[in-house]
């Protein structure tokens, strides 16, 4: 058995502290997480932040920095805002204004020729003020080896556009429409944005944080069971 | 009724089913006085009779979601000259579930109950990239043991038969050919008591859990799977005979269904699809997981990027999968071990048994948690009630399932739930091949190119 | 209808009932109504391994026009229900539903904003099948039991009188919620859980 592997190593998950500036989105209070009824353990005060990895710092590591170096000399360069190398995945942040340009070049320059778009997706971080809505991408060039890469943008809740992609990577096409449905990201330069998986008419985007889960409570003999999100639960 | 035409001899005999409507769909700039005749029962003749008097030729004709060829709840909008499609689009969402937001509601052990029932055919695909993906946040992927790692594989492999089993059948069918259908679910029947006999169900099984696999294979069990591979290649080459020189069969997938690399690379396929497209992309050799390296298989690859070659790509790819099964029992039959990681705040605790009341927790394990450590008990009681937590941050796995590259993307917030969990499903993704293999062909050539694609709706809307 | 709704109740109208029962029963279509999971082994309840068509159902309708049951195999998500309903609407009399599948049953484990909890919202039914998915021996016993439905159905007259009793037996009955519980769960003490 080897040494256990440091953190620099890039192997075991971040810890909150490794990276230079976790990025905190949150915070959670108490220890057990009971969110319904009252929390007799007494840890009920404790409150800790909840922080995602941080930007990365040269060197990356694990093949990472020559994919970041080709990245470096093409024309997207400036656009990018934060690189994040976690769990053996490279992630790179990128200004909405600048995504066309950085789409276009991740699939046209020789040296990163990311063919595939494998999906767009949107997440909902509601405490992430002036980003709550986050659409991410994921790429893979078959060119290089299967390369990875994950590009994501951020927007407002007061202001949910996000240039689309679908001139570059046309598979983005259903991927946008799907996005746009459930969170209620709006794609400029889409060919037809409707919803695709809710009724054309429905209200409301689902899988917004604010949208409840729209369960009923189930009927037993002698009693009933709130639906899963009205329950007391351990998060 | 009002109109805008001045013979009335079509509105005397309309039926009263049948009603008149200005075109509500009409796009900025087209003609929104345009006769739009909504058919909801009633005489077809009557109706037709009325849209026959009209000089357009045009007609749009919904096929689903309730069709006995659409493969599932699929709604195709075909809009037909005669009997040639000029535009196709596929209406999807008649069997979204919300699934991927019902799962930030359960732990992270839960969340394979769930994400199973996506793709129902191929479920062990699901499973195992969702738990791929859990074990890339724990940063556990090197301490799933090789014994799980090998069951995985071999799971995956039968699955691969039984949804290849299920695709040529339904194809089959859907062209007419049920013996096509008999035969493949007689051999599919046989994995599934396979399925049964190791997981304890024969679909949504469950099965496969983060850090490992629920429990070991049963007694016997790889003596059942040897003792089934020469049927199933009989069953194979039963399948061969009746469908590869078929000259129907091949008049109605020959050429039919065309897309080529470069559709493909712009519309993101994977697959079979991409495979019979010339390019040999398969996760498995390109990105190995789970071990593949270890086993030895090729990648079927043909060029002719029609139904025809899908086809036959899929039949060939079961003789792989047979092989590597093959390859697998030897490993698992001489190599004993545990079947979940050692870490016991994560590794799923019970170790099940069959009782008189089905199957449940095996005795020895209650009287380990009951009788002998109060450690087992309280990480048993810990783990099913809250489960354990996973360090904040986003994981994407993927797997080389027999519709294309299936894969898991999650966000963890560092507690017992996904914060997020989206699955890149091959069906979604393909599905859009539909518009620009249809167009301009012939009307029974969009039910074989829709399953020469293989989507199955509960993958497609999750 | 024909010679049932003339008939007054006795033992010549029984006579028709079960004739016409039988008659019904021995050759109920399945329309295809296949949604989910559940629609997978409902198509393998059609191959011969379990083989439906000993019952003379083999015959799955596309149609239904010419179908007279419809097995609702799998979740009914809100996009899908007015299809549902528009199948049953299309299908002529005497026809039977049975819900297959907890998901059709009763929304299953899909308790959420996109799943109908229960396909008896939509249609009624007339034979619930639990599982998920159920075996096919499991569809083919809730068949039996419709068939048995199906024999013993009541024509003419008394069809209206049995209709009636069904209505007050259900005007007078406990709300789920309100029963008593069928389990009492409070373990006797000094009891050990191994015993």
């Amino acid at each position: 058995m080897t040494d256990t592997p440091t953190p620099d190593d890039g192997l075991l998950p971040s810890a909150p502290g490794t990276t230079p500036d976790p990025v905190q989105r949150g915070e959670r209070h108490g220890m057990f997480g009971a969110t319904a009824g009252a929390d007799t353990s007494g840890y009920g005060g404790l409150v800790s932040p909840i922080l995602f990895p941080g930007a990365a710092v040269r060197p990356y590591g694990g093949g990472f920095d020559e994919l970041a170096d080709a990245i470096e000399a093409t024309s997207a360069a400036g656009a990018i805002t934060r690189t994040v190398i976690d769990r053996g995945e490279m992630t790179i942040f990128v200004r909405r204004e600048d995504l066309s340009a950085v789409m276009q070049a991740l699939r046209d320059e020789p040296s990163l020729r990311f063919e595939l778009c494998l999906s767009v997706s949107g997440v909902n971080y509601p405490t992430d003020a002036g980003a709550e809505l986050h659409v991410v991408y994921h790429l893979m060039s078959i060119t290089h080896g299967c390369r990875r890469l994950r590009v994501e943008v951020t927007a407002p809740d007061s202001d949910p556009r996000v240039p689309s992609v679908v001139s570059t990577y046309p598979a983005a096409d259903w991927h946008e429409r799907e996005t746009w449905d459930m969170f209620g990201i709006i794609f400029d330069g889409h060919p037809a944005l409707t919803r695709i998986l809710m009724p054309d008419d429905w209200p409301g985007h689902p899988q917004r944080k604010d949208y409840p889960l729209g369960g009923i409570p189930v009927e037993f003999k002698g009693g009933s069971v709130p639906p899963p999100d009205q329950r007391r639960s351990y998060n | 009724m009002s109109t805008q035409r001045t013979d009335s001899s079509v509105f005397e005999s309309a039926d009263f089913d049948s009603h008149e409507t200005p075109d509500i769909f009409a796009a900025p700039g087209e003609d929104a006085g345009a006769r739009v005749f909504t058919a909801q029962g009633g005489d077809w003749d009557d109706i037709v009779g009325d849209v026959g008097s009209l000089p357009e030729e045009r007609i749009v004709v919904n096929m689903g979601p309730q069709h006995p060829s659409t493969h599932g709840v699929l709604r195709l909008i075909l809009e037909l000259e005669g009997e040639t499609v000029t535009e196709a689009r596929a209406g999807i969402g008649y069997l979204h579930t919300g699934i991927e937001k019902n799962m930030e509601f359960r732990t992270w052990v839960q969340g394979v109950t769930f994400c199973t029932r996506m793709d129902y055919v191929m479920p062990l695909f699901t499973e195992t990239a969702y738990c791929l993906a859990v074990e890339k946040l724990l940063g556990i992927t090197d301490e799933v043991p090789e014994r799980a790692s090998a069951i995985r594989v071999l799971m995956m492999e039968l699955n691969r038969i039984t949804s290849h089993l299920v695709c040529m059948g339904t194809g089959g069918m859907e062209m007419g050919a049920t013996t096509v259908m008999t035969v493949g679910f007689r051999e599919r029947e046989r994995i599934l008591s396979i399925f049964e006999m190791i997981s304890g169900l024969r679909m949504n099984h469950a099965y496969i859990r983060p850090g490992g696999v629920a429990q070991d294979l049963p007694a016997g069990s790889i003596q059942a799977i040897r003792e089934m591979m020469p049927l199933l290649r009989k069953g194979f080459h039963e399948l061969e005979l009746l469908m590869n020189e078929n000259p129907i069969l091949k008049g109605r997938t020959v050429g039919v269904g065309y897309l080529d690399l470069a559709g493909c690379m712009a519309l993101g396929i994977t697959g079979p699809v991409l495979r019979s497209a010339g390019l040999p992309h398969d996760l498995r050799k390109a990105a190995p997981y789970c071990g593949y390296e270890n086993y030895d298989f090729d990648v079927v690859t043909r060029t002719g990027a029609d139904a025809y070659d899908r086809l036959r790509n899929r039949i060939d790819e079961m003789y792989q999968s047979l092989d590597i099964i093959e390859q697998v029992i030897d490993v698992l039959q001489g190599h004993a071990g545990p079947v979940m990681v050692a870490d016991k705040k994560i590794a799923w605790p019970a170790q099940l048994a069959i009782g008189s009341d089905g199957m449940g927790n095996s005795l020895a394990h209650i009287k380990e948690i009951m009788g002998t450590s109060m450690e087992s008990l309280i990480h048993h009681f810990k783990l099913v009630t809250e489960g354990f937590r996973v360090p904040p941050g986003q994981a994407y796995a993927a797997v080389e399932s027999p519709k294309g590259e299936l894969g898991c993307h999650l966000v963890s917030d560092g507690g017992t739930r996904p914060f997020r969990a989206h699955f890149r499903e091959p069906s979604f993704n393909n599905l859009q091949a539909v518009a620009a293999m249809c167009e301009g062909s012939q009307v029974a050539d969009v039910i074989v190119a829709v399953a020469s694609i293989d989507p199955v709706m509960g993958g497609v809307d999750r | 209808m024909g010679i049932e709704e003339k008939l007054p109740a006795g033992f010549l109208l029984t006579t028709v009932e079960q004739v016409a029962g039988y008659m019904r029963k021995s050759s109920v279509w399945p329309a295809t109504f296949g949604l989910a999971c559940c629609a997978i082994e409902m198509m393998a309840v059609g191959t011969p391994d379990y083989d439906i068509a000993r019952f003379g159902m083999e015959r799955f309708s596309a149609t239904p026009r010419q179908a007279d049951l419809m097995i609702v195999a799998g979740r009914v998500s809100q996009k899908m229900a007015p299809v549902v309903r528009q199948v049953y609407d299309q299908m002529p009399e005497p026809k039977w539903v049975i819900s297959m599948g907890v998901c059709a049953s009763s929304g299953g484990m899909f308790n959420n904003y996109a799943i109908v909890q229960g396909v008896d919202h939509i249609v009624p039914v007339d034979v619930y099948l639990p599982g998920c998915p159920p075996r096919p021996q499991m569809l083919l016993n809730a068949i039996l039991t419709l068939h048995d439905q199906i024999q013993n159905s009541k024509l003419g007259v008394n069809r209206v009188a049995a209709a009636r009793a069904a209505e007050e037996a259900a005007l007078r009955a406990t709300p789920t919620h309100l029963m008593a519980p069928t389990h009492d769960h409070a373990v006797p003490a000094g009891r050990s859980l191994l015993a």
